[in-house]
């Protein structure tokens, strides 16, 4: 029964062209559009690292101006004091602890004819690379001992590696990075976490780093630092003074397992705030914030504003072509009335008329999702060309997405030929014939 | 009006196709105001002046690694060496650059201390070439001379004790006459004196997406630091063959720095509102096919109902009715159904602004885009019922006679 019903749709599908390729081209515009907001929506609010989002925590103090909060007094600041991060390292009060921020230099090739090399570098903790699970071609980070015993060490990208080293497994040899000579220890597998968690003061989709260096060196003025610097209180003169002044600029993540552990680390935070407040930091009410990753990407407002924007506009996209199948599908069932009621008075159950019709409206459902489908790649391909490396990467269709479309595409046509069917189902037999 | 009667009765008895119609009517009136008032206002953030003779100018970063490397020194000869190559007007060393997203800011305030009110601002450090190497236009007061640039080194914490503001500026810290910011003194870090000495007509601020971007202060240094912007501006129309020309005369100069990222100020500006105009982009998109969705859904049930209603419309004709009064009848049809659909249509784009409002700090709408849409959508109904009403008024009377 079901193949009949599928070829007397396929026939009135033919017969009423214009009025069907319609239906399918609004309904394919509509779950295009809804779904190519929908992806990117979706990548922007993915979970970076689903493994352990649970048990990373980024650090908050409010070790802002007494007279004239931060973020209008929403959120404490997005970055620590060199003071404060330096205590809460040496303080090791979490399972594991990482102190970053970003650096940049310039590598010397032992080749005379290869030009110097501006690199983009994150200052980190040994803990870092454990921490995030960062994944290694060669060697691994650097261990906790090489921070302490403040050792020139250095982990290069894939691609840094491949410009240096042609590839080659590179752990052990030196490189000339602004005029100091670092022994490699590690090189990263292409590793790009979108949106990039780890640091999101620059930009939450940024690239990741050429090259990771220990924190110390920053402090010794072995490598110069970038990214982000917000300061309330002026600073003296050098940069010892700088060093030890309000100034914020790096960041601090922990490791921990439990909620217990973060209930003391809280405790922990809360204490070494009270006990800076002695020496006259830390005028403004305790407010020490610790977010795991999910919560921390959600207070920064990740997803940017347009794209939740586009993704409302584009639902109600789909209402109006919904709107607009409800109504063509109205308009086709009921010119079908005189049909319809010889049907019936042949002895056609309204069961039966029903399942016909919703079949119908049904392969019209499945042919507006493959449209929606293409046009969803086209879509979002428009869109990468368009927002060029903003969106980079955040553009693709998995086959969730693929599923999630025609499943949506078929859902939201049945629903709307409901309203169609029950009419055609109503019409009174007797009167179509009467007038035939 | 003997129709709008007839008509309205008429619509009763198909209530649901009528208010389909007028639903889809009253959703893309929501969706196209608000889109187009979206537009509008990204349009105008990306055409707000940036103070910048734009088709002239261009950047590059000078990087320095070498060690013990006299940075003062190498500043003089490479200025020297680029304001004397032919064709550029000017050039000067800069900490950041107008657009670019990246840069520098303080706060000033009108007395020093601790507690007192302060307003930020973007910081370019330059020299008295500035304001002929960007192209900018001093509209007050004077320039520096070359006896007010001081030397900065890496993490110094004192400023020069001049400054030239963007009149956007001097406004915000003068509100009832900003030109009497000229000779006026100001606090930088606090508690550091600086006076205003000239004031600008226009320089933005690196950052397009901050609400201060008007607010910019030239400051008189010229920094020994390692890393810096050259900021040039040429003759017109000699930009583009100059850029490779200089880049390579200076990498050529000095084996010890690395020149790169030589940039027109006129892609920097195109990278910076790349996501302006690509959300605008996508938002025209949008209007256009939801405007031709509705305007088909309209022409295809039109042409249903009318074909349902063949022996009506026969009839009619069969009983006198004009041509003319048989498209009319349609017209107003979708004129009553547009009306509809319209007020409904605008109850929804407020109620969808005020959303936008209070979500994502957009501007409330105006009545003219309100009034704009609703002409709009009124026209587009009727252009979209015209074909089908044509087609309603060709139904030759007999058609009445035949069938019964």
């Amino acid at each position: 029964m079901f193949s009949y019903y599928l070829r007397l749709a396929w026939i009135s599908i033919v017969r009423h062209w214009g009025l069907s390729l319609l239906m399918v081209c609004a309904i394919g515009l509509g779950i295009g559009a809804a779904m190519t907001t929908v992806t990117v929506n979706y990548l922007m609010s993915a979970n970076p690292i689903p493994e352990k989002s649970e048990q990373l925590y980024y650090v908050q103090l409010d070790s802002w101006d007494v007279n004239d909060p931060f973020d209008d007094g929403l959120n404490p600041p997005d970055q620590l004091t060199f003071t404060d991060s330096s205590n809460l390292m040496r303080a090791q009060k979490a399972f594991r602890q990482n102190v970053q921020a970003q650096a940049f230099g310039v590598i010397e090739p032992e080749d005379p004819e290869m030009l110097p090399l501006i690199v983009n570098g994150r200052a980190n903790s040994a803990d870092f690379f454990t921490m995030f699970n960062v994944p290694f071609i060669y060697g691994s980070g650097w261990s906790n001992q090489s921070d302490e015993s403040k050792e020139f060490v250095v982990v290069l990208s894939k691609e840094t590696n491949d410009k240096l080293f042609g590839g080659e497994d590179s752990v052990g040899k030196s490189i000339k990075l602004e005029g100091n000579m670092f022994r490699v220890v590690g090189v990263v597998d292409t590793w790009q976490p979108k949106p990039r968690f780890y640091d999101i003061t620059t930009g939450a989709f940024n690239e990741s780093e050429d090259i990771f260096v220990p924190f110390h060196l920053i402090a010794d003025e072995k490598i110069s630092r970038s990214g982000n610097t917000n300061c309330w209180k002026p600073t003296g003169d050098g940069f010892k003074a700088f060093l030890a002044s309000e100034c914020i600029w790096t960041q601090f993540w922990v490791e921990l397992k439990t909620e217990q552990e973060k209930e003391d680390y809280l405790q922990f935070l809360n204490a070494y705030v009270e006990e800076q407040k002695q020496f006259g930091r830390f005028q403004r009410p305790v407010d020490n914030r610790l977010s795991n990753v999910m919560e921390w990407l959600e207070v920064q407002e990740v997803v940017a504003d347009d794209a939740q924007m586009m993704m409302a506009m584009s639902f109600m996209f789909l209402i109006v072509c919904l709107l607009n199948t409800v109504g063509l599908l109205l308009a086709k069932f009921l010119g079908k009335a005189p049909e319809i009621g010889l049907r019936q008075a042949l002895g056609a159950s309204k069961a039966t008329l029903f399942s016909q019709y919703i079949i119908e409206s049904a392969c019209i459902g499945i042919l507006g999702g493959i449209l929606g489908l293409l046009l969803a790649y086209l879509g979002l391909k428009g869109v990468e060309g368009l927002y060029g490396d903003y969106m980079q990467g955040l553009a693709s269709l998995d086959t969730n997405m693929a599923i999630l479309a025609v499943g949506l595409a078929l859902i939201s046509t049945i629903l709307a030929g409901l309203y169609p069917t029950w009419r055609a189902c109503n019409i009174q037999p007797a009167q179509q014939l009467k007038s035939q | 009006m003997l129709e709008t009667g007839l008509i309205l009765r008429a619509l009763a008895r198909n209530k649901i196709g009528a208010l389909l119609i007028a639903l889809q009517i009253a959703l893309t009136m929501t969706i196209m105001v608000n889109a187009i008032f979206m537009i509008q206002d990204r349009q105008q953030q990306m055409q707000r002046d940036s103070g910048l003779d734009e088709a002239n100018t261009f950047y590059l970063t000078n990087t320095v690694f070498g060690q013990d490397y006299n940075i003062q020194a190498h500043l003089q000869t490479d200025l020297h060496m680029i304001r004397n190559t032919p064709g550029v007007i000017d050039a000067i060393q800069i900490n950041a650059v107008p657009l670019s997203s990246s840069g520098w800011s303080m706060a000033l305030q009108h007395e020093p201390g601790e507690d007192k009110d302060a307003v930020g601002s973007a910081i370019y450090m330059v020299d008295e070439h500035a304001i002929n190497s960007m192209g900018l236009e001093l509209i007050a007061g004077i320039n520096f001379t070359q006896e007010d640039i001081e030397l900065r080194k890496d993490g110094q914490s004192t400023w020069p004790a001049k400054t030239i503001i963007t009149k956007a500026f001097a406004e915000n810290l003068y509100p009832d006459d900003w030109q009497s910011a000229v000779g006026k003194t100001v606090y930088i870090s606090q508690t550091q004196p600086m006076q205003i000495i000239g004031i600008v007509k226009a320089l933005q601020a690196p950052w397009n997406g901050w609400n201060g971007v008007e607010r910019s202060m030239l400051v008189p240094f010229h920094r020994e630091s390692k890393g810096s912007y050259y900021f040039i501006r040429t003759e017109e129309g000699r930009r583009d063959a100059l850029m490779p020309i200089i880049e390579k005369a200076l990498a050529e100069s000095d084996k010890e720095r690395i020149i790169r990222r030589v940039t027109t100020v006129e892609d920097t500006r195109k990278r910076s509102y790349r996501q302006h105009n690509a959300t605008n982009k996508t938002l025209t998109t949008v209007v256009i096919t939801l405007t031709l969705i509705t305007g088909f859904g309209i022409v295809g049930l039109a042409i249903f109902s009318i074909n349902r209603r063949t022996k009506q419309i026969g009839t009619r004709r069969a009983l006198g009715a004009t041509k003319r009064q048989i498209m009319s009848y349609f017209m107003m049809e979708n004129f009553i159904i547009s009306a509809i659909g319209n007020v409904i249509g605008c109850i929804g784009a407020v109620g969808l602004n005020m959303w936008l409002v209070s979500t994502f700090n957009l501007s409330p709408i105006s009545f003219e885009l309100i009034t704009f849409g609703v002409v709009a959508l009124f026209i587009v109904g009727q252009l979209a019922v015209l074909y089908p009403a044509r087609k309603a008024a060709m139904i030759a009377p007999a058609t009445a006679t035949r069938t019964i």
